[in-house]
């Protein structure tokens, strides 16, 4: 498989406060990876440098096959290039109905001068319909994301990134709130999604890790620390010093 | 959700007959065309009450609906009347230079002419020559032009600096206050080509047109009733499909709009110059019914004005926006104008014409803390709209969010 995201040797550092130091990091094409780490591990801020919100002060960040640099992108232009992220609180459209949040998310052209005359064809909204079955809202579609339960507006976030088609999908903590049963579809929605694009999963919760069943990378200081199955990185020494013996 | 367009929005049809409507009883009773119930003065307040309607929906766009809070749109509606008011000032003049040119044994040369008009208009600033500004205002075509394109430059170029640097919320307002001040200043020097502090005067006399005011007035009602017509249908037309979803996202998440892939600024940037030239036509024809402007017409207070008029309609509703500012600043005129009757309370007298802002402060907060809907929210009583009960939480991070109280299920 090839690879399609490759973070190398990135460092940031905030007011002097290292929160990434020499990270690397590559994923493939359909692949599923968990990264977990301690509080200050450095998970959000690398969410951040591959979404173009914080620069890095050094390394690279590769996309592709092209290996396009991301670096000098704009937040726009790389969620256009197909990467998705879902943040940590559910951030939807609140004043707005699931559909208009998903039809806003739909892939089509993201310039305001189509976007002025953009009128949802039949296609769209059977798209938009059938997404919303997918995610368990298809009853809710003219309802306002308001509304919503917290763990259908995780639901719906993550509705909203599949509708952008992006080739990687960033997952920030989505089972955090979540009752057992929504845990268990969130997992179905995340391990469907992995078939097809490459998902980066940041979470706390080990039993969560455990049922996506996939490869695990740990964050220590900015930096991997271990990287290889659960099994794997659970009984390495290092891990249980710093994370799991806690 | 494929229903036509009016079907989806039907306070659109309502507002267009109401204005219709309006404008028909207006025409009935004026004394250019009707039985002559409404003096022409009261019929020229009204159309230039309908051209602040107009500039307060293009306020609506740009804060209630995009969460911007602008608070320099009367920079752009002032630029518009300095503008159409160029063109005015310059054929009227030109037809009385070559009136009394006329009279002498030679008949004048084009540069005679010339500087006949020039020193006729910047005597009073002790000059005669044309400035740069004035190269086209011989021609009402290019003017009409200018009016919407200058407004528009303007806020295209401050909209790319300012958006681009990632300012929002207050430090934006601030920001346009600042223009709206600057410009302002500029416009009161003597040299900066407008007249400084005299303005462009005399406005309201058409020329080549021998029409009484009574018919010229009711001319311009009805021009200000289409503009604000027409106004209210594009920007309705404008925030009815995908891109009023995405700036209403904008107002309330603007990061989830770009990790969207939606490149903020650029919509921003559009908006607010779309914004712009609506507000330099709705001034356009606004000061030919004042007969007068000058550069107080800019002053950053009068762009706060209109903020609180879109706040006390109502933001997020077009139609809100049109009833705040007809409905304050006819009251305003009414208790500005000394009509309203002074209240004696023995050891004070309240006269309104003092006291008027007084009360028109008490109101802005008293809106903004117990009913943010403002008058527009009155539609819900009827039309049976209820608010969400989201135990106080706002609809968005962004500052510029809707508030709880706004919204509705």
């Amino acid at each position: 498989m090839s690879t399609l995201l490759e973070v190398s040797g990135v460092s940031v550092s905030f007011d002097g406060f290292r929160a990434i130091n020499n990270l690397s990091f590559r994923i493939a094409d359909a692949e599923m990876r968990a990264v977990i780490g301690p509080n200050g591990a450095g998970k959000t801020t690398f969410m951040d440098i591959v979404t173009g919100k914080t620069k890095p002060d050094e390394g690279r960040v590769l996309w592709g096959e092209k290996s396009v640099s991301l670096l000098k992108m704009s937040e726009a232009k790389i969620a256009q290039a197909g990467v998705g992220r879902k943040f940590q609180k559910p951030t939807v459209f609140e004043d707005q109905s699931v559909q208009e949040n998903l039809l806003m998310a739909l892939k089509k052209p993201r310039g305001w001068f189509p976007v002025l005359s953009y009128r949802p064809s039949e296609e769209d909204l059977a798209k938009v319909a059938t997404l919303a079955d997918d995610i368990g809202l298809g009853d809710a579609l003219l309802r306002k994301s308001g509304e919503l339960s917290h763990g259908q507006k995780q639901w719906l976030e993550i509705g909203i990134l599949l509708a952008q088609e992006p080739r990687l999908l960033l997952v920030d903590e989505p089972a955090a709130g979540m009752t057992p049963e929504e845990r268990e579809k969130t997992t179905d929605i995340l391990v469907e999604a992995a078939k097809t694009r490459a998902v980066v999963v940041v979470e706390h919760d080990m039993e969560f890790v455990r049922r996506l069943n996939c490869k695990v990378t740990v964050l220590h200081e900015g930096s991997v620390l271990a990287e290889g199955s659960l099994d794997h990185v659970t009984s390495n020494q290092n891990v249980i010093d710093v994370y799991l013996g806690r | 959700m494929n229903r036509s367009f009016v079907a989806r929005n039907p306070s659109v049809l309502i507002f267009l007959a109401l204005l219709a409507l309006f404008t028909l009883g207006v025409t009935v009773l004026s004394e250019g065309f009707g039985v002559g119930m409404i003096s022409t003065s009261f019929v020229k307040t009204l159309g230039k009450t309908l051209c602040l309607c107009l500039v307060a929906v293009a306020m609506d766009l740009i804060w209630g609906f995009a969460g911007i809070l602008s608070l320099g749109h009367f920079a752009f509606f002032g630029l518009g009347g300095y503008m159409i008011g160029m063109w005015l000032m310059y054929e009227r003049t030109r037809l009385i230079v070559v009136d009394a040119l006329a009279q002498g044994s030679m008949p004048p040369t084009p540069q005679e002419v010339v500087d006949g008009i020039g020193n006729q208009i910047f005597g009073v600033v002790g000059s005669s020559e044309f400035p740069l500004v004035w190269a086209f205002a011989d021609s009402l075509v290019l003017q009409l032009a200018l009016v919407v394109a200058v407004p528009g430059l303007l806020a295209l170029v401050f909209g790319w600096l300012a958006f681009r640097s990632r300012v929002t919320g207050v430090y934006l307002s601030i920001l346009t206050q600042a223009m709206t001040l600057a410009l302002a200043l500029y416009l009161f020097q003597n040299d900066s080509g407008l007249r400084g502090n005299n303005g462009l005067s005399g406005l309201q006399n058409l020329p080549n047109v021998t029409a009484s005011q009574d018919v010229v007035s009711m001319w311009f009602f009805w021009g200000s009733a289409l503009a604000l017509g027409s106004g209210y249908l594009l920007a309705a037309w404008v925030v009815s499909g995908k891109f009023g979803s995405v700036i209403r996202g904008i107002r309330d998440n603007e990061a989830r709009v770009r990790f969207l892939g939606y490149s903020v600024e650029a919509y921003k940037l559009a908006l607010f110059t779309l914004t712009a030239c609506i507000a330099g036509i709705a001034g356009a024809l606004y000061y030919p019914q004042a007969g007068i402007i000058n550069p107080a017409e800019i002053a950053p207070i009068a762009s706060i004005y209109l903020a609180v008029w879109v706040a006390i309609g109502g933001r997020g509703r077009l139609y809100g926006a049109v009833i705040g500012a007809a409905v304050v600043s006819l009251l305003s005129t009414w208790f500005t104008g000394g009509q309203a009757p002074d209240i004696p309370l023995g050891f004070y007298t309240v006269k309104w014409v003092d006291w008027w802002l007084v009360l028109l402060g008490l109101s802005f907060v008293g809106v903004t803390l117990f009913a943010p809907q403002g008058i527009g929210g009155l539609v819900d009583l009827i039309s049976d709209r209820l608010r969400p009960d989201r135990h106080g939480a706002d609809l968005g991070p962004d500052q510029g969010s809707l508030r709880e109280k706004e919204a509705h299920k």
